[in-house]
């Protein structure tokens, strides 16, 4: 047997047969691939939960006054809407479940380095969400601070504030488990020949991330703790008649948190970055500046957290430091427009659905990080600061960056997971809706924003009703994209065409093996000694 | 056939457990860093209260606390030392003394809490209404530090005492002994933090 070299049969890792069977055999699985699926089906119930809870505050805010729910409902929906969607879709998402399937692939290696850790962070992701989820439904009622928590109002609200933050704290143990796995894959298990400069930048972005997710949660976790412990013993943390400070809160809470949002950026960056040098066959531009201007982002987005502050009172110099922080984080993001926009310079285009949505992307993310530096500048931000202005640059980024860039992944890497290919006719059509469904919800966001509109209130003037009805109406039709987006990706897992190993003609690792991989990936360890990205050669 | 088993062929990297040992230290090091944060802002904004504070705090409690740790410390990394030398049995004498001294000094922090709530000197008691808001947060910190740095001292243990159990039942061995170094890691870690709360709350003034 060992000696004969007959072709072993290939069996991909969705048909493994492992000790354990049925669901079994995918919860207590150790395949980074399987985890990466658990993970997305998790993460993809979870979004559409946050997206119905979402609908409900379009529909509330379609008409002044009470039009569906009562103020405190509204004050639960924007909150656990807030929670599910940072904490348990975008935090995790792309990194979970792409750095996942796809960094073991990228670097050439078998699996990550702690399988096991990789299963356990899985678990806990798991409890920690059905925390969060169960907060909608105690007896003291859904939180109603915002996903923020903002002390002393989170120290003294009646509801179920302690199991929201717990579920919090449980979420992000699992974030630095995950963070420190891929670290440590990065650093290990690269394939022979395979230097930091020779790993496609998807890695990169991945290990930019990481780093965030290990030196920022714990700050925040211990700021939850405090928060809970302040709650059930009155240490009096956060709370000025017993001595503490609420502005402390901010300062804990931001230092976690703003470095968080390159968490789920940074990874969508790698995404597209994958995409476009393969969809133009042309070589990437720039490769060090993008690999490079990852770390970059990743180094200053740890100081630049006192920009969500400006009106909280804090000292003038204070202010002006941070906005001239937050005007250099801007750089290295604007680097990588740049090298994507002359990556596709002279390329030869194919515009598949994956790379429209590099392209939606692009463009989204553009206007949401031009915004963000009206909001990032003291004197304008004192205009828009806390006003729907805020909630439209952030949902540009988040769900027009990092989501359209999930929605770009899972079109580009569809057919290396399942093996098979979705209806293309019809994802261009989604795509479309998708972009047009969004421009249409947040867009009038800005400009009653910048009129006055204030972010999380339940009730508005009449003159501001023109655009919540636009919004409203886009919010429906993104609705309804998103449930053709993912009707037309289950078909195609289920009866789509069997896809080649190399649909798109990529450069990377991941698409020299067979679709679906084995359970090993590779039969034999690849030996790398050139950039990923030579199209040319 | 081959690949049922495949999976399970051992492909051990020390390396890249001891480095993520590390990584997972770095992040226990940022959790007390964002306590320390909060402490030195609360001592500038009440260096008064924070000084009579700590004089409620016995030296003598904290001194014998940190020697106890400085020397479990030490029995640990004999302990190492004996593993990889191959000296099963004083390994196992060692972090069984390491176990008992972290056993001292949970039972020295009882006395001492005991002492503190006997006093009424915790947040919420009737006598923090009568004092100023900095013990009352100086307090609040004391409980809150001493009392997650406690929670790590148990994990520590368990860890020592799963150290234990793989080098009775050979698991740990002279050329396989990582479990035992970042258990040992780890505990250093715990007597590090400790070295920094004890001044921080017992000495400075």
């Amino acid at each position: 047997m060992i000696n004969e070299k007959e072709e072993v049969k290939h069996v991909s890792y969705l048909d493994h047969q492992g000790e354990y069977k049925g669901i079994f055999a995918w919860i207590f699985s150790t395949d980074h691939k399987r985890i990466a699926l658990l993970y997305l089906y998790a993460i993809v119930t979870f979004f559409f939960v946050g997206a119905i809870l979402g609908l409900m505050m379009r529909f509330e805010l379609a008409a002044p006054g009470e039009t569906i729910v009562k103020p405190q409902t509204y004050n639960g929906l924007f909150t656990v809407h807030g929670v599910i969607m940072i904490f348990m879709v975008v935090i995790p998402g792309l990194s979970a479940v792409f750095g996942n399937f796809l960094l073991p692939l990228h670097i050439g290696a078998k699996d990550v380095a702690f399988p096991k850790l990789n299963r356990f962070s899985w678990w806990i992701f798991i409890v920690g969400s059905i925390m969060a989820i169960l907060t909608q439904f105690l007896r003291h009622g859904p939180p109603d601070t915002g996903w923020t928590f903002y002390a002393p109002y989170s120290t003294t609200t009646g509801t179920s504030v302690i199991l929201a933050t717990s579920a919090a704290f449980v979420l992000g143990f699992s974030s630095i488990l995950t963070g420190l796995n891929f670290i440590v894959t990065i650093h290990r298990m690269r394939a022979p020949g395979m230097k930091f400069f020779n790993m496609p930048l998807f890695p990169w972005s991945i290990y930019a991330a990481s780093w965030i997710q290990l030196l920022a949660t714990p700050v925040v976790g211990i700021t939850l703790i405090m928060l809970i412990f302040e709650r059930v013993f009155g240490i009096g943390f956060f709370d000025p008649q017993l001595g503490g400070d609420p502005l402390l809160f901010q300062h804990l809470f931001w230092i976690y948190s703003h470095p968080a949002v390159y968490i789920m950026i940074l990874p969508a960056m790698g995404v597209i970055t994958e995409i476009i040098p393969t969809f133009c066959q042309q070589k990437v531009y720039g490769y060090k500046a993008i690999a490079i201007s990852s770390l970059a982002i990743a180094g200053v987005g740890f100081l630049v957290w006192g920009h969500h502050m400006y009106t909280s009172g804090m000292s003038e110099q204070a202010r002006w430091f941070f906005s001239f922080l937050t005007f250099v984080v801007a750089v290295p993001s604007a680097i990588k427009v740049f090298n994507w926009i002359f990556t596709m310079y002279k390329g030869s285009i194919d515009l598949k659905p994956p790379f429209l949505y590099a392209l939606f992307f692009i463009f989204l993310f553009i206007i949401g990080g031009t915004t963000g530096l009206i909001l990032g500048s003291v004197a304008t931000n004192i205009q828009v600061h806390d006003t729907a202005f805020v909630v439209a640059h952030f949902h540009y980024i988040i769900f027009g960056g990092m989501g359209f860039a999930f929605f770009a992944a899972i079109h580009f890497w569809f057919p290396k997971i399942y093996g098979t290919m979705y209806n293309i006719k019809m994802a261009n059509i989604a795509s479309i809706a998708l972009f047009v469904g969004f421009n249409l919800l947040y867009f009038p966001q800005f400009i009653i924003g910048y009129q006055g509109m204030p972010r999380r209130y339940y009730d508005y003037l009449p003159q501001f009703q023109w655009a919540q009805v636009i919004s409203t109406v886009g919010g429906v039709v993104l609705f309804i994209a998103l449930v053709m987006m993912v009707t037309n990706l289950v078909r195609g897992a289920k009866k789509g065409q069997p896809a080649p190993a190399n649909p798109w003609k990529g450069s990377t690792l991941e698409w020299t093996i067979p679709s679906p991989p084995s359970l090993e990936n590779f039969d034999e360890d690849p030996v790398v000694k050139k950039n990923p990205y030579d199209y040319n050669s | 056939m081959s690949n049922q088993v495949n999976h399970a062929h051992v492909h051990r990297d020390d390396e890249a457990q001891k480095l993520g040992m590390w990584l997972f230290i770095f992040t226990e090091l940022l959790l007390f860093g964002g306590l320390f944060l909060v402490y030195s802002i609360f001592r500038v904004q009440y260096s008064a209260n924070f000084h009579e504070s700590s004089l409620e705090l016995s030296v003598t409690f904290g001194v014998i606390n940190t020697v106890v740790l400085l020397i479990s410390s030490m029995s640990v990394a004999f302990a190492l030392t004996a593993v990889q030398k191959g000296n099963y049995k004083f390994a196992m004498q060692m972090i069984l003394l390491t176990v008992i001294l972290a056993g001292v000094f949970m039972v020295n922090k009882y006395f001492e809490w005991g002492g503190k709530f006997h006093h009424g000197l915790y947040p919420g008691s009737d006598l923090m209404e009568f004092l100023d808001n900095g013990h009352h947060l100086f307090f609040g910190l004391y409980f809150f530090m001493t009392g997650l740095h406690g929670l790590h001292i148990i994990i520590g243990v368990i860890l020592l005492l799963i150290s234990y159990v793989k080098i009775k039942r050979g698991k740990i061995q002279s050329d396989n002994f990582m479990h035992l170094e970042n258990a040992a890691l780890y505990w250093h870690l715990v007597d590090l933090i400790w070295i920094f709360l004890f001044p921080l709350l017992y000495l400075i003034s």
